[in-house]
């Protein structure tokens, strides 16, 4: 076990290093603008331009480049957006990964209890109307776009309903949790669900193909003709094989979403994470900062992935003999 | 339809229904896949329509702002722009949706625009990046999943350390990258230069970053095909590469892209919004339902209209090609399993 994590972990380790020189690449190797450019933002003076050029090396070789962009993330940590003059990426990060984690964490709750209800109920009422009526709004929840849901929610709990269902919702934004549980859920209670109707979709979805496919397994039959109840059949045999493909799902779901992919629900609901900080980043260009978030959401996704294997190997001893 | 066309590939040898075409005919019984094609040949003719509505029904062009316009409903002309009535009157608003089939049905934008003309216009881009991009993410997902799992060895080693790669990288953050440094500039590839604004950038964009997804499995499913008796049969038989990929291989592998295609466009399609809407996507004065939707969260609490409309229709699209796609799997492949999550 302990040779196999190793080796996952180099595998990982060279992952990372891989969509570095990756994002490295699209960044200052495409053919068009000047690097420097690119860094210093729009309108950058000539000296802050020779500074730039200077200080990241974009007159010497691209492996040197790269070295020096890496030690301004990871070693020296001094990496600052030249769009709001001297403000350091790092800290930036740091202060929005705790929203970008309030959200995230809670959508999941909501998401997991949703998607594997929906996905019981739906394997339970096979043959009746319970199933294709339970599929139908899985699909409607996969087909919503994000950010227009979250409008929608918006417009609704802002504007149209807010002086009589939705009052007690408040203006767009964040409170820490240190202000109190209250304040902190209710800012989030929107955000929550609006992020959880796409996730609820995709599992319940594949988590009906999933026990679908377990009920038609020798196993079910053997255990049906024991005379085990239907319920406990479904929970003990069929649920509990399903639930690896779920657990693998939700390990890079989970991942990609702590690195940025909550982006869309951040910016339409006012959140400063990690996903607003780089599409504001974006809006005006600031690619240190844009650079800085990208690298923090590849380092998620990989540890995601990770512990993803590591947990699979628990699970099923067989995977480490691969 | 390509299903009902390839009866190339199954060679008629004897009388019996081609596997093709047993699936065309369980998919004709599906009444929802029915239904859900209908629906897309009914969105896809309107947007068809979309120049004929902006100059014979709506005769306002539907990329120029149109600020100073005019419009008359039962005999009263009035301004587009109205002078906002609520808060300190100051400003300006445009009308909201008439209701009337031939004026702003369903309103103008902050530009004084006909919404429901560039609706038509943008529901044109977002189903062209969609389909387009979803053809090259199976086409090029297929070849790389091809070939690496049927000649395996260190190119599989290589193209498959490739994939891991693009598969840890967060699917909008890819994008996001891509789009920043080429959506910003032209881009010119030897003989070829991509204008900033041209359409292709988000399909070559939104094409490329799913491919993992997609030949992930195509690549599982021939590694295990090349261990089933009937290749080995014809391997023992003295076939070539060539013809084992192209009479044995291809064929048990085309079903499974089949069905990606309507799911990948709808994912494609949902991405391009989402793009759009940062704006990083269709450039203005381009429209796409994701640039419409951006424009309408400006207006969000006075003309809702403007971004629910081209919600709606995406919704709808995406539906109808969800269920279409869980049509088509079910009359090719009761077996596949996809991964779900995009």
């Amino acid at each position: 076990m302990l040779r196999f994590a190793l080796k996952r972990a180099v595998a990982a380790v060279l992952v990372l290093f891989a969509i570095s020189v990756l994002v490295f690449l699209i960044f200052f190797a495409t053919p068009g603008a000047d690097p420097a450019a690119r860094i210093a933002g729009r309108n950058a003076s000539q000296e802050t331009l020779a500074q730039v050029r200077e200080s990241f090396g974009f007159d010497k070789p691209i492996p040197v480049q790269y070295a020096l962009m890496m030690r301004h993330l990871f070693i020296d940590r001094d990496l600052t957006s030249f769009v709001n003059r001297g403000v350091e990426v790092i800290p930036q990060i740091k202060q929005a990964i705790p929203i970008t984690l309030s959200l995230v964490i809670g959508a999941a709750i909501i998401w997991m209890f949703f998607g594997i209800l929906m996905g019981v109920a739906a394997t339970a009422g096979r043959g009746s109307a319970v199933d294709p009526l339970i599929m139908i709004i899985g699909v409607i929840g996969v087909s919503l776009p994000v950010y227009w849901l979250g409008e929608v929610v918006n417009l609704m709990t802002q504007s149209r309903l807010h002086d009589s269902l939705f009052s007690w919702v408040p203006p767009l934004g964040y409170a820490p949790l240190s202000d109190g549980v209250g304040p902190w859920a209710s800012h989030l209670i929107m955000p929550w669900m609006t992020l959880a109707v796409l996730y609820a979709g995709i599992y319940a979805r594949v988590l009906r193909s999933e026990m679908v496919g377990a009920m038609n397994e020798e196993y079910v039959r053997m255990a049906r003709a024991k005379g085990i109840s239907e319920r406990r059949v479904l929970w003990r045999h069929a649920f509990r094989t399903s639930l690896i493909a779920i657990v693998s799902l939700f390990g890079l779901d989970f991942g990609a979403l702590i690195g940025g992919a909550a982006l869309l629900t951040e910016v339409v609901f006012g959140l400063q994470g990690v996903g607003k900080l780089t599409y504001d980043s974006l809006q005006n260009f600031d690619l240190p900062v844009i650079l800085g978030c990208v690298m923090y959401a590849a380092f998620f996704v990989v540890l995601a992935n990770f512990l993803v294997d590591l947990v699979y190997a628990l699970l099923d001893p067989r995977v480490r003999h691969v | 339809m390509a299903i009902g066309t390839t009866e190339v590939i199954s060679t008629p040898a004897t009388q019996s229904t081609g596997p093709w075409r047993t699936a065309w005919r369980d998919l004709r019984r599906n009444k929802v896949a029915i239904g859900s094609i209908i629906v897309l040949i009914v969105i896809f003719a309107a947007c068809l329509a979309a120049p004929l509505y902006a100059s014979q029904v709506m005769h306002l062009d539907a990329f120029t702002s149109n600020l100073d316009g005019t419009f008359t409903v039962g005999g009263v002309t009035g301004p587009v722009m109205e002078s906002s009535t609520s808060g300190l009157g100051l400003g300006v608003n445009p009308i909201g949706p008439t209701w009337l089939w031939n004026n702003f049905f369903l309103g103008a934008d902050n530009q004084g625009r006909d919404v429901m003309s560039r609706l038509l216009y943008g529901g044109r881009n977002s189903l062209v990046i969609g389909l387009v991009s979803a053809i090259l993410c199976c086409a090029l997902a297929g070849l790389i999943g091809i070939v690496s799992g049927y000649f395996g060895g260190g190119l599989d080693a290589v193209l498959s350390r490739g994939l891991d790669v693009l598969w840890a990288f967060p699917v909008y953050l890819l994008a996001i990258c891509l789009s920043v440094v080429l959506i910003n500039q032209s881009l010119t590839i030897g003989p070829i230069t991509l204008n900033s604004g041209s359409i292709i950038l988000p399909i070559l964009i939104i094409g490329v970053i799913y491919v993992p997804y997609v030949a992930r499995p195509i690549r599982g499913q021939v590694m295990s095909l090349r261990e089933r008796e009937f290749v080995q049969a014809s391997v023992g038989a003295g076939a070539t590469d060539g013809r084992l990929l192209r009479r044995e291989i291809l064929p048990n592998v085309l079903p499974t892209l089949i069905v990606f295609l309507p799911l990948m466009t709808a994912i494609n399609m949902l991405t391009e919004s989402a793009l759009s809407f940062l704006s990083i996507g269709v450039q203005p004065p381009d429209a796409s339902w994701g640039t419409i939707i951006n424009d309408g969260v400006g207006l969000l609490y006075t003309r809702p209209m403007v971004a629910i409309a081209p919600g709606v229709m995406l919704a709808i699209t995406a539906v109808a090609l969800n269920l279409l796609g869980d049509g088509v799997r079910d009359a090719l492949d009761p077996k596949a399993r996809l991964r779900g999550a995009v």
